[in-house]
């Protein structure tokens, strides 16, 4: 079989106000089916062992983890090696259930955004109320970053992990490089 | 610029985020109707300066539509609710008569 590769190759950028990396092969299942079911819950509690998040949240450990994508569908993040194998316990608790889980690790790239104007670069690309506040780790949010559909929750208070289309990798990348360039600190989450 | 609370993953986020769809509530003349009435479902739209009950899509996020009242002439969202109704709900309603005394759904003329 063909070695995986991430879509940049781990193109890594620390010369702005945040440090902008790739983040490497990551396991990724979708879930989508009723979630108030018992079995839909235990297919994704079974294979990341965190509990079901609530709506808007994700439990994320290391690169184990579930999100709330929408009022029928879930992420499931799992290391990448191991997508084979939770695929199939998955559909295995899953039985007769009507749902749906399916593989999306190869169709998605990670980026990771750390350092203190974290907060300030996404704020600069998203539609969010990004202030520590309103957005806190353990939260989740589907949106856009600049013209193309993302998603990101926090990782730690500095730390901000974005899932996007693999096809918009090299897009995203650059975006992020744009919006931490160096200089253009706001400081407006950090007065 | 709109900023709307999207009623079926509870984001509220403004208009750039959400993709419109038309007016609402709309009923649909399909096969076996007359050419009046197919062509009145096809491009017969209110354009009322006020109160509009309109669809729109959670592109960017949940992907879910759902239906959103507004006034077109101030901007103002009324509220938000689920697509799967024929009819705005019946508070939503209280809410806009409160806000805009005189308005009645029938009177987009």
């Amino acid at each position: 079989m063909a070695e995986a590769v991430t879509a940049l190759g781990g193109v890594a950028a620390d010369d702005g106000i945040a440090r902008i990396t790739e983040g490497g092969l990551q396991g990724m299942i979708t879930l989508r089916g009723d979630l108030a079911n018992t079995s839909i819950k235990n297919a994704a509690t079974g294979v990341a062992a965190v509990d079901m998040p609530a709506q808007g949240k994700a439990n994320c450990v290391e690169d184990r983890g579930i999100a709330w994508m929408s009022p029928d569908e879930v992420l499931v993040l799992c290391p990448y090696e191991a997508v084979d194998a939770n695929l199939a316990k998955m559909h295995a608790t899953l039985g007769e259930t009507f749902a749906l889980a399916v593989d999306v690790s190869d169709a998605r790239a990670v980026f990771l955004v750390e350092g203190a104007q974290a907060r300030e670069v996404m704020a600069k690309l998203a539609p969010v109320d990004l202030s520590p506040e309103a957005f806190t780790p353990g939260m989740f949010r589907r949106t856009r970053l600049a013209q193309v559909p993302a998603a990101f929750w926090m990782r730690d208070a500095t730390t901000f992990q974005i899932v996007c289309f693999r096809s918009h990798a090299a897009y995203v990348f650059d975006l992020l490089r744009t919006a931490a360039a160096p200089g253009s600190a706001v400081d407006f989450f950090t007065e | 610029m709109l900023t709307l609370t999207c009623p079926c993953c509870g984001v509220t986020a403004e208009e750039t985020e959400f993709h419109a769809g038309g007016e609402a509530h709309l009923t649909r003349f399909g096969p076996g109707s007359g050419d009046e009435e197919f062509e009145g479902y096809l491009f017969m739209r209110e354009n009322p300066k006020g109160v509009h009950f309109e669809r729109w899509r959670h592109v960017y996020g949940c992907g879910k539509w759902f239906h959103a009242a507004r006034c077109t002439m101030t901007l103002e969202v009324f509220g938000t609710y689920p697509a799967q109704t024929l009819a705005p709900p019946p508070d939503l309603l209280d809410t806009i008569a409160a806000k805009r005394p005189g308005w009645s759904r029938k009177d987009l003329a």
